[in-house]
């Protein structure tokens, strides 16, 4: 063998080693790397109660209930597998709509419900000017 | 692979490279100004987001030279350890910076769309992490160049790095799809475009006009570096 495939050779596979290193690492990381559970997970999982959790999904059509406060702020998220109703009590970013992504930070009610402290709102991948916006609006980005 | 070893000689390289560097200089600045008109001015604003959707100019183009200047760093790195192409290691050398600044463009392009959108500067979520951490990369490849070249090596620790950090780059790709995130998947693939076709189409200029002024400052960096190692030969050979 030539010197030069000989070092190829190593440098394959010494990239191999480092790839499949980290391939362990990543599906180590699997669960714990998502950024929010989506209620799908929680239904499969059980509720994460007494810590503080992020929950992401889409907020449902039509849920959106603001209270006579003015602050507090009742809604539904769901992922087409599961629904959690959450209450959150602040100040919701300018992207925060109905049929639209949502993070929220907060924690699990043994009754299955979510209090948030703070809302994030999830933009998709979808792009368009406004005169197209409307029934296009579904959005794809929460599979599973 | 027979013109990249004609390439081996630097006489030969410095005669390509002398003209060709304001040539893409100057082709991607025309692109990019007009890529950034467009954008700013001729395009509609998004229907969610409204005008902080033209950040997508430029934090795209950043993304893409960012991770671009990784997978050339890992390219010469392989180029230089299997073949000991002599322009290899100066290639990634001249490459570091210019794709460092690029990856921290699109972590601070980023943060300041995600503000008024997510509704935060910074998440640690799994794209924002593995883009920050391509950064840190970056700057330690930059670090162990310099403690290399101090001490007299030869390159090949330098270059085995450059190779074992392109692992990072598909977790970067794919981590929006593996992991549940705050960023969105991805928006432009091979065949289809989730961007609507009128706020489209100035991507194309920025992207590639920031490509081909990336290409010149690497090729002019390549060149100082040469000069460089010339005339410090030369003050040794007078020393002498």
């Amino acid at each position: 063998m030539k010197a030069k495939q000989q070092r190829m050779m190593l440098a394959g596979l010494g990239l191999a080693a480092v790839a499949a290193a980290a391939l362990l690492a990543l599906s180590a990381l699997k669960d714990q790397a998502s950024f929010f559970y989506a209620p799908g997970d929680v239904q499969r999982q059980g509720l994460p109660l007494g810590r503080a959790v992020r929950l992401g999904g889409m907020v449902e059509d039509g849920s959106i209930k603001r209270q006579a406060d003015g602050v507090s702020i009742h809604f539904v998220v769901g992922d087409g597998v599961a629904r959690v109703p959450v209450s959150f009590r602040g100040i919701a970013p300018d992207l925060f709509r109905e049929r639209s992504g949502v993070v929220a930070e907060g924690s699990f009610n043994p009754d299955g419900s979510f209090t948030a402290t703070n809302l994030l709102a999830k933009h998709d991948e979808k792009y368009m000017p406004p005169q197209m916006a409307g029934k296009m609006h579904e959005t794809t980005t929460l599979k599973e | 692979m027979a013109s990249l070893h004609a390439l081996a000689n630097p006489a030969r390289f410095l005669k390509l490279a002398r003209p060709l560097t304001p040539a893409l200089f100057w082709a991607g600045v025309v692109l990019i100004a007009i890529g950034a008109w467009a954008g700013l001015t001729q395009t509609p604003a998004d229907y969610l987001q409204g005008e902080t959707v033209r950040i997508l100019y430029i934090h795209v183009p950043a993304a893409w030279l960012g991770m671009g200047g990784w997978s050339s760093i890992a390219m010469c790195s392989l180029a230089y350890l299997v073949w000991r192409h002599p322009l290899a290691m100066i290639a990634a050398r001249a490459i570091v910076l210019p794709g460092a600044v690029f990856a921290a463009l699109c972590l601070v392009t980023g943060s300041i769309w995600g503000r008024p959108t997510w509704g935060t500067w910074w998440e640690w979520d799994g794209r924002l992490t593995s883009m920050l951490l391509l950064l840190f990369v970056y700057l330690g490849f930059m670090a162990l160049l310099r403690a290399d070249a101090d001490r007299g090596g030869d390159g090949r620790i330098p270059a085995l790095y450059g190779l074992a950090g392109s692992v990072l780059l598909p977790i970067i790709r794919y981590s929006v799809v593996w992991w549940n995130t705050l960023h969105q998947g991805e928006s432009i693939g091979l065949t289809r475009s989730s961007i609507d076709a009128t706020m489209l189409w100035p991507l194309w200029f920025t992207l590639g006009g920031f490509s081909l002024f990336f290409a010149s400052v690497v090729l002019m960096r390549m060149r100082t570096i040469l000069a460089i190692t010339k005339a410090e030969a030369r003050m040794r050979r007078m020393a002498r």
